[in-house]
């Protein structure tokens, strides 16, 4: 049974909590004390831990994934310019710094939910709609722009483009809930809501932090990721050239992934680990025997034919040089089923990378063209935004650009 | 939880301040009592007094009003005797009373009090600064000057920001010397910007 023995590695490597939380997963009739112990201190712990809000990169990137996340994406008013988005951006930065640290927003009226801020972040993004809307078109990024389009693609107006992104994420329900609320009510004023994308994932209490994650179709999804804290993570998703007001900051291309879990319940587990080139138990790829092991792509099977196929997404996918891979932050998301019982699920695939033409494209047009994941998965949302660097403790997210 | 309600005073103040117009190298300047002048040397507990999160409800036009956490660090009470804004002709002290089984807002007699070493909370449904006949909009983010006036002459000049804001809209009741503000539709605002385009 693979998911008890990482609980039970993560009683060794992690911290007091994680320790703790592991205890109470692997020994649900343990000693009464372990039982104490985790029926007071988890909760507490997880619920007052607090990601720093200020730095050289806005927080929400790099942090390790919370479990829920919601993404905003919002349209300026008519009207709504430099100015304008500076007072917005000011108003929301403050906002984020007091929510983030577990304290209530300026004119918060439920002020109790804040003191729970559970690894909040809120990330900003600028769509290409507010660098013409604020007049500062000659400073957008050329790849902060709408993707090219990809014969895959059956993108849905209610899910993709936005002038500004509000990515808040979360270890908690209630937490993100509030933030959310605060952040809407002091943007309404200025911007027009064009959708709210939210999505989830195993929660670090659950799983142990920096474990490859599964999506809703089962596969573990993120192997071969820049690790955040390494020169190749930075590398691959930190601004360093270009408009100098960028620089720390990233991109995110957000896309909505339908999977059609209905169509893929009847691919079988040899079909299934054939389009990934990757074992459904343990990520391994189909040439390998552990989840890290280096696919091998010469490698032939009986027939003549490559074991790992030209069409698997793990081929299709690769990026040899590290530094030049994307970052992918991925949350599931799950919208309810309908009356005939067919669910509404999929991905939200947050990508973050330096260079979007240079990272992101080639990889999604490779994609495009050929993968035997297309059978059962749809792009239904698309979204492109700068994130800007993180802002000092005086200053606001966007000064660099706004200021 | 184990947060504090009130941080730090000088904590606060930096969050003001980086919302404000002032260089981010004074941080300290919005919120802490202005030197009475020099032929009124300022008493010794006023320097020790400051507001924290200012904010002023956002509105079109007419009457508003703004709040935040009057703090006094001093060994002696401190009392605010009034207010003025470039904003508004016409800044009072209110409080908010039960009239009859209805809450209602009408100047507060002898000002605002803050006790030595204590706060004095500005918030809707209680004590706050009104603004009459503000001579432009009140738009969220806006930033909006203040000078207090206190029993002893000194002043203290602070900042609130302009947020959207759904309550506060106790009824007005003039007080017996304020009979004159009619005209007003006895809220707090109208509903700002929320849901109009700004062109």
């Amino acid at each position: 049974m693979r998911e008890p023995r990482l609980s039970r590695r993560g009683l060794l490597a992690g911290g007091a909590a994680t320790a703790v939380g592991a205890l109470a997963a692997c020994a649900p009739s343990g000693t009464p004390t372990a039982a104490t112990a985790a029926a007071t201190a988890v909760p507490v712990s997880a619920g007052t831990a607090v990601e720093p809000f200020h730095g050289t990169h806005q927080s929400g990137v790099a942090t390790s994934p919370q479990t829920y996340a919601a993404f905003l994406g919002l349209d300026l008013r008519k009207g709504t310019g430099k100015e304008a988005i500076g007072r917005l951006m000011r108003l929301l930065t403050d906002d984020a710094r007091r929510l983030t640290e577990g304290r209530p927003a300026l004119a918060d009226v439920e002020p109790e939910l804040a003191f729970n801020p559970a690894r909040l972040t809120v990330t900003f993004g600028f769509g290409p709609g507010l660098f013409t809307a604020a007049g500062v078109e000659h400073l957008r990024p050329k790849t902060v722009a709408a993707l090219p389009a990809f014969s895959i693609d059956k993108l849905e107006k209610q899910w993709s483009d936005g002038d500004l992104l509000v990515q808040i994420c979360a270890d908690d329900g209630v937490t993100l809930s509030h933030a959310l609320r605060m952040i809407v009510k002091d943007a309404r004023a200025f911007a027009k809501v064009r959708w709210t994308q939210r999505g989830f994932r195993r929660s670090p209490q659950v799983q142990e932090p920096g474990t490859t994650q599964r999506n809703l179709m089962g596969q573990l999804d993120g192997t071969v990721n820049p690790a955040p804290g390494t020169a190749d993570f930075d590398r691959a998703v930190w601004i360093s050239d270009g408009p100098e007001w960028l620089r720390g900051g990233t991109t995110l291309v957000l896309r909505r992934i339908h999977m059609d879990l209905e169509t893929w319940d009847a691919a079988d587990r040899v079909a299934r680990e054939f389009s990934v080139g990757r074992r459904l138990d343990n990520g391994a790829p189909i040439t390998g025997n552990a989840e890290h092991d280096e696919p091998d792509f010469e490698k032939l099977g009986p027939a003549g034919f490559p074991v790992i196929s030209e069409y698997a997404h793990i081929r299709r996918a690769r990026v040899q040089d590290p530094g030049q891979r994307i970052f992918r932050r991925p949350y599931n998301y799950d919208e309810g089923v309908t009356a005939d019982g067919k669910s509404s699920s999929g991905l939200l695939f947050a990508s973050y990378q330096a260079d979007i033409d240079r990272q992101f494209v080639p990889v999604q047009r490779n994609l495009a063209e050929a993968d035997l994941l297309n059978a059962w998965t749809v792009p239904i949302g698309s979204a492109v935004f700068a994130i800007p660097p993180g802002c000092a403790p005086n200053g606001w997210v966007g000064d660099t650009l706004l200021g | 939880m184990f947060l504090r309600r009130i941080a730090p005073a000088a904590v606060l103040i930096a969050v003001v301040s980086a919302c404000g117009s002032q260089p981010a190298a004074q941080p300290d300047t919005q919120a802490v009592a202005q030197t009475a002048p020099a032929a009124t040397p300022a008493p010794s507990g006023q320097a020790a007094i400051s507001v924290t999160d200012p904010w002023v409800k956002s509105t079109e036009s007419g009457m508003t009003a703004a709040f935040g956490t009057l703090v006094n660090n001093g060994d002696t009470e401190v009392t605010v005797l009034s207010a003025t804004s470039p904003l508004s002709p016409d800044v009072e002290l209110h409080e908010v009373v039960d009239s009859g089984g209805k809450m209602v807002m009408r100047p507060k007699e002898g000002g605002f009090t803050i006790p030595a070493h204590g706060t004095h909370q500005l918030e809707p449904g209680a004590d706050h600064i009104m603004m009459m006949g503000v001579t432009k909009p009140v738009k969220p983010g806006d930033q909006i000057s203040f000078t207090l006036t206190f029993k002893d002459g000194g002043t203290l000049e602070f900042t609130g920001i302009g947020k959207d804001f759904a309550g506060g809209k106790e009824n007005y009741q003039p007080g017996m010397d304020h009979d004159g503000h009619g005209g007003d539709d006895g809220d707090h605002g109208a509903s700002g910007e929320t849901g109009k385009d700004h062109g």
